[in-house]
């Protein structure tokens, strides 16, 4: 009786082994500097972490289905450049198009959206319908969409400059947020990607396509023959992850006031080993919200913490490196047959 | 007398949390010797395989090779203490040759000093010895990929001799073979029995059992039963002492009562020429169709294509009379047709979904609310009400189902096509790899539905269920229809001539093995 009782216990924990790593991980920096613990620095996290988030909710969707996303960084990048371009104040002497009159705030942030939108559609066509697997045909847009990115951030009268002087309607997206007296505040950027959480935990787990996205994860062949067609499904999946990056990018522009080619080079990776992390299988069928986004917090609480801490920069990619392994062995150890 | 015994395992336990799969089994091997090992799925034979192989350890009990005491804790120990095992699904290095699979991990090496290369010209005479042996023919310099099943486990066979095994463990061997096939192998059998090679044979066809083995241990629910020699039994006997009750009806009674046609295929001719031609038949409403035939018969290619799965070239279905199309799954769907497919595993469940999931995945839009989200609760509440109706042994809905035996997971992909509520349900092999009491529960569900006026075509390998279990039995042989018979009427004899008709007298004979009696 004892051993069963013992093994829940331990099955529960391993369950949810990744929450307990966020808790420790708060608990060891907190020891370390007692001024870890104060309500600015959660918010500072949380702030920074917020497109991350909505990144790694993007890259959860094609990885459930058993796919992976190399392209999101470099879409990041693509929505931040366009979005900029179009928002820069009317005055500023280096504008991107010097003649743009001047936008309702939306519409460059719709049109961000849409790009990446248009991006995973492509995605999403050339996985479903030509039948490249996903690694290859994300490697390509990836490639591809920076080349496009620099050929746009090149164009006359630009030529490559960093973009600048946003307009601050737009910047407050990023970096604004509403202020509660006493230091207690709390950033427009984090509700953004709190209400892109929840809509995402909706559609994993309370929609016709959630489910369908876990059954092409889980078995493709099976889903096929219950009647789903997958196709579709890929092509709409990808599309929304696309989306999603579409908006990340739009808001990194906000947050930091700028943008160049560059931005959300690597994203891609942070995003994939967040996920990992929190539990979302690369076989497949398998992730949930949370764990994605405890896996978000987990980096943004290393890149936070131990900077706040004094670990050198170097250290802490060391650690993110063992924390990516040991928590994908870790997982594995979950489905191997028990010997 | 234990010096007389190749292989002896005494007193073996081992538990799982929550099961004891094995408890205090015995198994001796005498050498030179073909040793049946049966029972029930889950009654632990291949528990007891993967021990002695050093997949598992053993929580009790000690293994004796030629009267030594052996430590197996790996798959190489196995092979060096002299026990290898040709698993039931063969899994060769498809892009390389023959000669390479065999000597994997061992090829011969020539040179001088710290300078090595692997010795092509040794280890094509190697292979071809080893062939020359067991008298297999195939050319060591074929690629493995392109080799049939039989053939390959022909080389499965000979690298397992190359390891100079005294005891090889065949887990059900013949599933995929074709009677000639069959007859090859009990050729090679016959030639290691001869060599004092030891076979352990694991199989559920009692007719090959009686006919190649000496002895015969038989095990339910992870004990040992006995062993006996194979002339003092009878397949009645093995099932009673399988099944630790006396079988006296197998098949439920049938109840159901065939109507009016609901299906006609007329001319139905496949866009793979080497497939199903010009099959023309009628399903009437509340009738079990069997569909017999031997394998390569285009069966399950058949019945795919009227699921929309396989693509059709010509001819024409049409459902109570009106003239329908079907070209994909959700097409079959909307006229009210499910499919029930053969590889469960590999086409049927979600593993790592849980039985809640797989059982209303097929039908999602039910569970739909007017804003798109789906009613979980209902849909848990239908899941479990099914888990109650057929006895599903689960834990709770939110199981994953590869923890759930085959037989419960064949209920679970019951219950999900029953939910969209089909008139047509499409059956390939649906006792296929379950036990006998579960396959009592699945009969006892399709004869209930075809009671309530559900057409049901069942493709079945299994001799006395076609003639348990159908109203008529259709016949294929190579992609033709070669008959139909009253399914009360009908003889073994007469549906195994139909069966293999068009096919050369010469094969015939070796081709009824495969409809040997299975349990």
């Amino acid at each position: 009786m004892n051993t069963q009782l013992l093994f829940k216990m331990k099955d529960y924990l391993m369950q949810r082994a990744i929450f307990v790593v966020l808790i420790v991980l708060i608990i060891g920096i907190a020891f370390t500097d007692p001024n870890f613990l104060q309500f600015s620095t959660f918010i500072n996290i949380l702030q920074q972490s917020s497109t991350r988030l909505i990144i790694a909710l993007g890259a959860a969707f094609i990885l459930i289905t058993g796919g992976t996303d190399l392209s999101s960084g470099r879409v990041v990048g693509l929505t931040a450049v366009i979005s900029a371009s179009m928002l820069q104040i009317d005055t500023y002497a280096n504008r991107f198009f010097p003649d743009l009159p001047h936008l309702w705030v939306g519409i460059p942030v719709i049109v961000g959206i849409l790009v990446g939108l248009l991006v995973g559609l492509v995605n999403g066509l050339i996985v479903a319908k030509l039948h490249v697997p996903p690694f290859i045909a994300t490697l390509g847009t990836m490639v591809g969409i920076y080349g496009l990115n620099s050929l746009y951030f090149d164009m006359d009268p630009n030529n490559s400059q960093p973009i600048g002087g946003l307009r601050p309607d737009f910047m407050k997206w990023g970096s604004g947020y509403f202020d509660f007296g006493g230091g207690y505040t709390l950033p427009y950027i984090v509700i953004i990607a709190l209400v892109v959480a929840v809509i995402c935990w909706v559609v994993f787990n309370k929609t016709r396509l959630g489910k369908n996205m876990y059954a092409i994860g889980g078995n493709v062949q099976a889903a096929h023959v219950s009647g789903i067609n997958v196709a579709r499904n890929l092509i709409l999946i990808y599309a929304i992850s696309g989306g999603l990056y579409g908006l990340a990018g739009v808001l990194e522009a906000a947050r930091t006031g700028g943008a160049t080619n560059n931005y959300g080079n690597m994203y891609e990776l942070d995003a994939i080993a967040a996920c990992v992390v929190g539990g979302v299988s690369t076989a497949g069928g398998v992730g949930t919200v949370p764990g994605v986004a405890a896996g978000v917090l987990i980096f943004g609480v290393i890149n936070y913490g131990l900077t706040f801490v004094g670990v050198s920069p170097y250290y802490q990619l060391i650690i993110k490196g063992l924390i990516i392994v040991a928590a994908v062995a870790f997982d594995i150890r979950k489905y191997m047959a028990k010997k | 007398m234990k010096e007389l015994n190749v292989l002896e395992m005494r007193g073996i336990s081992k538990g799982f949390p929550g099961v004891q799969a094995l408890s205090n089994v015995t198994l001796k091997v005498k050498p030179g010797t073909v040793h049946a090992l049966m029972g029930e799925n889950g009654a632990g034979k291949s528990t007891l395989m993967k021990c002695l192989f050093g997949i598992y350890k053993p929580d009790e009990g000690e293994i004796y090779i030629d009267g030594n005491k052996m430590a197996i804790n790996s798959s190489k120990d196995a092979l060096n203490s002299g026990v290898s095992m040709i698993h039931q699904e063969l899994h060769p290095v498809p892009h390389r040759n023959v000669m390479e699979n065999i000597w994997l991990g061992r090829f011969p090496e020539s040179g001088f000093g710290p300078f090595k290369f692997i010795n092509h010209k040794r280890m094509y005479e190697d292979t071809l010895k080893l062939f020359r042996d067991l008298e297999i023919d195939i050319d060591p310099y074929a690629r493995t990929g392109s080799l049939s099943v039989s053939k390959i486990q022909s080389l499965e066979i000979a690298k397992a001799v190359s390891f100079h095994s005294k005891v090889i463990v065949m887990d059900e061997p013949t599933s995929s073979l074709t009677g000639n096939e069959v007859e090859q192998l009990f050729s090679i059998i016959n030639r290691l029995r001869k060599r004092g090679v030891s076979i352990i044979y694991i199989s559920h066809k009692m007719e090959e059992i009686l006919r190649i083995s000496d002895e015969v241990t038989i095990m339910r629910d992870g004990q040992y039963v006995g062993t006996w020699e194979s002339n003092d039994l009878t397949t009645d006997l093995i099932i009673t002492r399988m099944v630790g009750r006396d079988l006296k009806e197998r098949f439920p009674e049938r109840t159901n009562v065939p109507g009016s046609t609901l299906l006609k295929v007329e001319k139905l001719t496949s866009s793979n020429p080497k497939s199903f031609q010009n099959v023309s038949f009628e399903l009437k409403r509340g009738e079990i169709l069997g569909l017999g035939g031997l394998v390569g018969a285009q069966r399950t290619e058949l019945i795919e294509a009227l699921f929309g799965l396989r693509s059709v070239a010509s001819g024409s279905l049409s459902i109570d009379g009106k003239p329908v199309r079907i070209k994909s799954p959700a097409d079959a769907k909307k006229h009210k047709i499910a499919l029930l497919t053969e590889e469960r595993r590999v086409t049927g469940i979600f593993p790592v979904l849980s039985v809640y999931e797989n059982t209303i995945i097929a039908n999602l839009g039910r569970y739909e609310n007017k804003l798109g989200l789906i009613n979980e609760s209902k849909g848990k509440a239908d899941a479990a009400l099914n888990v109650e109706k057929f006895r599903t042994k689960t834990p709770s809905v939110n199981q994953q189902i590869r923890y759930l035996s085959g037989g419960n997971q064949q209920k679970v992909l019951l219950a999900r096509w029953l939910l969209t509520d089909p008139d047509i349900l499409l059956l390939d092999e649906p006792t296929r790899g379950i036990d006998v009491g579960a396959k009592y529960e699945i009969y006892s569900i399709i004869i209930d539905l075809a009671k309530q006026g559900k057409s049901i075509i069942m493709i079945s390998s299994e001799m006395p269920e076609l003639l348990g279990m159908s109203d008529r039995i259709m016949v294929m042989s190579e992609g033709r229809l070669s008959g139909i018979v009253d399914g009360k009427q009908a003889t073994e004899q007469e549906i195994m001539r139909l069966a293999a008709q068009q096919r050369s007298s010469a094969t015939a004979g070796g081709q009824a093995n495969e409809h040997a009696i299975t349990v």
